[in-house]
């Protein structure tokens, strides 16, 4: 396995308490397979995408416990130094805001060409002819000609292919995107989930997608993981959990979004707003907006237990909302 | 057929673009809207979609009187709004009203919700004389679904879905018969855009209103639409019923732009035909000669750098589904969206 999250918890201590973002939570990825992570604002889909990377403003934050695994070698257990060889070299994160995550005083080709006189060594000159590879590589047009060009200079899809070259420069093995192409335009979104699609089945990298788009996922993920109040509720196939979820949450979302192909009647919303991560309700998070939920539900924390070989749910009554 | 209560014609908006500080000399505009006409009926959704930069809440601006027209007409019942002022103004403003994109930014954080909502008697007190105003601003805290004793909170204590509520409130507060919406759910979770969608679909039904819906999500805009018009760089490429564009598209910006909408069904994945595009949407303050389009369009000739498409019924669909009005030399019928799935099991 590339990489295996294990009962990882992090926590923000906050004027108002200790605000518990990710409560266990457990992934895997392998080389050329695409999770999905999927989850609204403050599921802890990102927060624990940044303990993965690295990168957790800490303090405030904190990894409470668990393990992070990453070719078999514990990456919290990790001396700094090395885990910072491995950071960009063998696992490397795409961000949602190319224009906030690139330098606006640094031309782009100085950027890309960065990563390889840090990691490799190379001289300046060198670099820089690696960055115009790698442009090219991400269908920039005319790369030779704009590796001078500064960020602000590029129309967002651009930025965010530079992004996307800056992450696979070093050719890593696992790809991190948080919200990839949430802040482009559709028809411009689908150029650049193409092309990360591509480039991860010529590298065969893993590849995590954060979002919370259930269109985007879809299109490209393997599997999902469904994020709620930072807990897994429910981790299935991707085929399997858009025929018939098998968490509450799940089915609620699915039925919540408009289709282009249906012209539908009243939508189905969820009620009740998303928990506070400093009170998170005792029992199910989910049980106060849940429609099928009962006395155990407010008292239990239901397990992530399997439902089938590949699929597991943390609801009790994972029966009932796979049939009803 | 019922009488339009809102008629655009040839509406324009030229934002100049200048050059030097003290001798500021005018060195071309960014022509954000470009000839634009719509109607609007009574009781009807008319929903706006196109990508950014594409002038859709350029439109929403001038429809409320925010921006000024650099040419064309809006009339409302009749009468030109462009061309009002004063007390005449503002009592069409009444009956046009705004719902503002980010829910964060468009309320005044020092006010309290009371306050926000009210304001709108400040400037019509007509509508509510004082003393009655507190409970007014109640009844519709309780008609979008807010508890009426929050009254006294400041916007910090409320949610997103929650604030987007208290915006619609503000908007409703002058009982107005047109509401125009721009983009008023995609800065919210899922979970809660259906909540909005159904609570605006709910009050259209109460109080009779028109909405002109403005929004980048297409399936969003189906839900919610009766008619949809699609905007591209500044124009309406094609406009119909929420059918006749999604089912049976003639322009091909319309067909790319549907096809490249991520659909939640990975079993789709397989047999959707997608059209990528190339490129980005060209510069409003440079726009391509003749069809706008042409630089990203796979079907582009010659005719079309030089001659502007006119938005109107393709002369090759007379009739059926696709007679619809569609701004391209070269329309044709193409399905992209697949028909609905047979299983709908769950």
């Amino acid at each position: 396995m590339l990489l295996e999250v294990r009962d990882l918890h992090v926590e923000f201590k906050t004027r108002d308490g200790v605000a518990k973002a990710v409560n266990g939570v457990d992934y895997s990825v392998d080389e050329g397979e695409t999770l999905a992570v999927l989850g609204e604002s403050g599921s802890g889909k990102s927060v624990t995408a940044q303990a993965v990377m690295g990168i957790l403003d800490s303090p405030p934050g904190r990894i409470a416990g668990g393990e992070i695994l990453f070719k078999g070698e514990d990456l919290l257990k990790m001396k700094e130094e090395r885990r910072r060889k491995i950071r960009g070299a063998e696992m490397a994160m795409i961000f949602q805001d190319a224009l906030s995550s690139l330098n606006p005083v640094l031309s782009v080709g100085a950027q890309l060409g960065e990563m390889y006189e840090v990691h490799r060594g190379m001289s300046r000159k060198d670099s820089r002819a690696k960055a115009v590879e790698l442009m090219d590589r991400v269908k920039i047009p005319a790369a030779k000609e704009r590796v001078g060009d500064y960020p602000h200079q590029f129309s967002g899809g651009m930025r965010q292919r530079i992004m996307i070259a800056m992450a696979l420069a070093l050719e890593p093995s696992l790809i991190i995107a948080d919200e990839p192409t949430t802040a482009l335009d559709v028809t411009v979104q689908a150029q650049v989930m193409d092309l990360l699609a591509e480039l991860q089945r010529e590298l065969n990298m893993g590849l995590i997608l954060i979002t919370h788009d259930l269109g985007v996922v879809a299109d490209v993920a393997d599997k999902i993981a469904v994020m709620y109040a930072g807990r897994i509720v429910e981790a299935a196939p991707v085929h399997e959990i858009y025929r018939a979820p098998a968490h509450p949450y799940t089915r609620g979302l699915l039925d919540s979004i408009p289709r282009l192909d249906q012209k539908g009647q009243e939508l189905y919303a969820i009620k009740g707003l998303p928990p506070n991560l400093l009170a998170i309700p005792p029992g199910c998070a989910f049980n106060p907006r849940c429609p099928m939920a009962r006395a155990v539900c407010r008292t239990d924390v239901p397990p992530l237990a399997p439902v089938s070989e590949e699929r597991t749910s943390a609801c009790f009554f994972w029966k009932e909302c796979l049939h009803g | 057929m019922a009488e339009s209560l809102l008629e655009v014609k040839d509406l324009v908006k030229h934002y100049p673009l200048t050059q030097g500080v003290v001798l500021r000399k005018l060195i071309g505009s960014v022509k954000a809207v470009d000839g634009v006409s719509f109607s609007l009926k009574a009781g009807e959704t008319l929903g706006i979609v196109g990508e950014s930069g594409c002038g859709k809440s350029t439109v929403a601006k001038m429809l409320v009187n925010l921006e000024r027209p650099t040419s064309g007409v809006i009339s409302y019942k009749g009468e030109d709004i462009t061309k009002l002022s004063g007390r005449a103004l503002k009592a069409v403003r009444r009956n046009i009203q705004m719902v503002f994109q980010d829910p964060y930014t468009s309320l005044n954080p020092r006010m309290t919700v009371g306050d926000i909502i009210g304001e709108p008697y400040e400037i019509h007190p007509e509508v509510a004389p004082r003393g009655d105003r507190r409970r007014k601003v109640q009844d519709l805290l309780d008609v979008v679904g807010l508890n009426p004793e929050y009254i006294n909170r400041y916007p910090h204590q409320f949610s997103g879905g929650q604030r987007q509520r208290i915006g619609i409130a503000r908007g409703l507060a002058l009982r107005p018969e047109i509401i125009v919406a721009d983009e008023p759910v995609s800065a919210l979770d899922v979970s809660v855009q259906a909540q909005v969608i159904n609570l605006l679909e709910k009050l259209q039904d109460e109080f009779d209103l028109s909405y002109v819906f403005i929004a980048h999500d297409l399936s969003i805009v189906r839900h919610i639409s009766d008619r949809v018009g699609v905007m591209y760089l500044g124009r309406i490429v094609e406009t119909g019923t929420d059918t006749q564009i999604y089912e049976h598209p003639t322009h091909p910006y319309t067909q790319a732009l549907l096809s490249a909408v991520p659909v939640p069904d990975p079993g789709a994945r397989a047999h959707r035909e997608r059209i990528i595009l190339s490129g980005d949407v060209p510069s409003p303050a440079n726009p391509p000669s003749g069809c706008r389009f042409r630089t990203r369009c796979w079907k582009a000739e010659s005719r079309c750098a030089s001659e502007v498409p006119l938005l109107a019924v393709p002369a090759v669909f007379p009739t059926g589904p696709a007679a619809h009005p569609s701004a391209c030399h070269f329309a044709a019928e193409k399905q992209v969206v697949p028909p609905p799935p047979e299983d709908s099991g769950r």
